[in-house]
């Protein structure tokens, strides 16, 4: 295979995988707190991509052209919006939950999807038609043989990883991510430590929420376009992602994004049967590791979780 | 509850039918379904104000001998669901004829149950052709005509441009592989473009770079979609991320508005094709399209709510003919030969299939769906990426 191509295929592979990723931490960022799976996780990026759509919109009206500002602007009302909401489902309907099985949880939050998804349908003016998504970014690509190198990707590349390493420092190097962690660790330990076990699960989900909200921006610019159905399937890959990387750890929802996203271009380049089964091939590929390393590819240390 | 207020009630409730009987019309219900929730929702929800026009001003009309209730259920362009429905819809015997299916893979689902029922169907916007000729049900009509239709037409502008390599990207519901089906014979018969490549894709796909990579290694002068407008949208956006300059060629199932919305000026030189015409040229467009103005509905009837229109209204027809039966409504839709309706004259063939196919092509010319031969890209004024 000739490099430039290779080059656009692994390009691709990237964003996608970066974006699953992005949906992944937040997967494992609630598993690890409350060791619940959030179902409504995707949903939660679509609403936030169209908050930023329509703050998109109210800036046009008032006559902004800054490209730049805009795109401060969406994301700041993006992120912010959706970790209030992130907050608001952890708050009236997760935490009331704690004592109920886990199945509770999980069904609320995918009943909570639906529910989402319909309103962005029903409410959002012509919700159910694809709406085309600003490109925000510089345009300028260079043309490598059949390698398209753009600018736009290579930002968002940059800005993915930043807010990984961002959150990685977070977690690792401030008392608000040791708190995350004593909470993750042991609830009531954490407690007795004098943390406040509420504010941090809201924070933590606030966080993860927030990412969402980031990843939601990031696809809308990617693929310029926007629909109530992208988190759906976003969420699916996300969570499948999370588990074969091992729930409750960061760096294996980071590994199985970019693995399941390099798994469905392998499954349309390299498969000589139709592009039409990558998602077979690459489910079945998850299915098989889950059966080897039912605990994910990167094993959960006993005592230390997120 | 004591017993004397009760009889009071029942009473009062049986002198209020009666009064109510005496001076209104029979009430008949007839039955829509299309896709009024998912991706497709706006030609779903187009059709069913449609239909819903046409029961409105039959119901206004003084001359009419019963009063219409249109029930309306969703299919929501799902196989399952559809079934369901229509065995909803179909089981309930006071309802007495449908328009049914914008979708293809939700039209051939259902038309084992309405036989079985006995449900006389019109089609109002499914394209398949095996839904009216894969068996031979008395029950199951057709206004539109079918995607043979289509790609007929489709190959033979394509090969008339001068194209020589087409990929072909589809997706792999039935409605998308027919199409594949059938345009790829239409273009082999002409024999002088090629297919180099063919891609079937989910059909609610978000990602296409992957595909559209190895088609850039193909370097086909045409990429040709068989599929609905939500993933049409995507494919022709990324396309133009990877820097793809083939022109784009897509069937009936991206003639929308949302199409176009969704694009902005990337839509610009695509090409598409649709049975029947646009509503101004159809024969009754101009009053079709007055009498949904007048409504305020809250969607545009899309490419097919003309033909939901006429399904509905022939359905009406019949009724008032015959009678509400669903039996006499299905004997009477076996005969129907150059009926006027607002999409031109309608002849059932033996399969109940509407045998006038006229194609209309399409190319999106500054933000609108342009008929080919008005538009500057026919009077060589523009020109499509690629074309001799």
């Amino acid at each position: 295979m000739d490099a430039g191509l290779l080059a656009q295929y692994v390009m691709n592979g990237l964003m996608l995988g970066m974006m699953y990723a992005l949906v992944a931490v937040g997967f494992t960022l609630f598993f690890g707190v409350l060791d619940v799976i959030k179902f409504s996780h995707g949903d939660v990026l679509t609403v936030g991509a169209f908050a930023a759509l329509a703050s998109y919109v109210g800036l046009r009206t008032l006559g902004l052209n800054s490209n730049w500002l805009e795109l401060v602007v969406m994301l700041a009302v993006a992120i912010l919006a959706m970790a209030f909401l992130g907050m608001a489902i952890a708050r009236y309907l997760v935490l009331p939950l704690r004592s109920a099985p886990a199945l509770n949880t999980l069904l609320i939050t995918l009943m909570l999807g639906t529910v989402l998804r319909e309103s962005v349908r029903l409410f959002y003016p012509q919700g159910a038609n694809p709406k085309p998504f600003p490109a925000l970014l510089p345009r300028a690509s260079i043309d490598l043989g059949a390698f398209n190198l753009r600018l736009d990707n290579v930002l968002m590349l940059t800005a993915g990883v930043l807010v990984i390493v961002g959150i990685q420092y977070l977690l690792n190097r401030t008392k608000l991510g040791l708190a995350i962690r004593a909470v993750a660790q042991d609830e009531e330990t954490a407690r007795t430590m004098g943390i406040n076990f509420t504010a941090i699960v809201l924070v933590t989900f606030a966080l993860g929420s927030g990412l969402a909200a980031f990843a939601g921006v990031m696809n809308g610019l990617y693929y310029n376009e926007i629909n109530f159905g992208i988190g759906l399937y976003l969420g699916v890959v996300g969570f499948s992602a999370a588990i074969i990387g091992g729930l409750g750890s960061i760096y294996g929802a980071i590994l199985g994004g970019f693995l399941f996203a390099g798994l469905q271009t392998i499954g349309t380049v390299m498969l000589p049967f139709a592009s039409a089964y990558k998602d077979v091939f690459a489910f079945a590929v998850v299915i098989a590791i889950m059966a080897w390393r039912p605990t994910g590819l990167i094993r959960e240390k006993i005592s230390e979780r997120v | 509850m004591s017993t004397t207020p009760k009889i009071a009630l029942i009473a009062a409730l049986v002198l209020g039918v009666a009064a109510g009987a005496a001076d209104a019309k029979d009430k008949v219900k007839v039955g829509f379904i299309g896709p009024l929730t998912g991706g497709v929702s706006v030609n779903g929800l187009g059709g069913r104000n449609s239909a819903d026009l046409a029961v409105r001003l039959r119901n206004a009309d003084p001359k009419s001998k019963y009063e219409y209730e249109m029930v309306v259920l969703d299919d929501e362009c799902k196989p399952n669901v559809a079934v369901q429905v229509a065995t909803k819809m179909a089981a309930d015997k006071d309802i007495i004829a449908g328009a049914t299916h914008y979708c293809s893979v939700t039209a051939i689902a259902t038309v084992d149950t309405y036989h079985k029922f006995n449900f006389p169907v019109i089609v109002w916007g499914a394209v398949l052709p095996d839904i009216t000729y894969r068996n031979k049900y008395e029950e199951v009509h057709r206004v539109n005509g079918t995607m043979i239709n289509q790609n007929d037409a489709n190959a033979e502008l394509v090969s008339k441009l001068g194209y020589k390599t087409v990929a072909v990207i589809h997706d792999t519901t039935d409605y998308g592989k027919g199409h594949n089906e059938y345009f790829s014979k239409a273009l082999a018969k002409i024999g002088q473009a090629k297919i180099v490549g063919t891609f079937g894709v989910t059909a609610d796909q978000q990602d296409f770079t992957a595909e559209l990579t190895k088609i850039k290694a193909l370097n086909p002068d045409v990429i040709y979609f068989g599929g609905l407008t939500p993933i049409g949208v995507r494919i022709r956006s990324q396309m133009d991320k990877l820097g793809i300059k083939a022109a784009f060629d897509g069937t009936s199932g991206i003639v929308s508005d949302a199409y176009i919305q969704g694009l902005g000026p990337l839509a610009e030189g695509t090409l598409a094709f649709r049975e029947g015409a646009p509503a101004e040229k159809l024969p009754g467009g101009k009053f079709f399209t007055e009498k949904y103005n007048a409504q305020k509905y809250d969607n545009p009837p899309e490419a097919y709510g003309p033909f939901a229109y006429a399904a509905m209204d022939m359905i009406l027809d019949t009724i008032e003919k015959v009678g509400p039966d669903r039996k006499k409504v299905i004997a009477d839709l076996a005969n129907v030969k150059d009926r006027d309706s607002i999409v031109g004259k309608i002849t059932f063939d033996d399969h109940g299939q509407n045998t006038v196919p006229v194609i209309t092509k399409y190319v999106v010319q500054d933000g609108k769906f342009v008929e080919w031969d008005d538009s500057e890209y026919a009077s060589g004024k523009r020109k499509l990426p690629g074309q001799k």
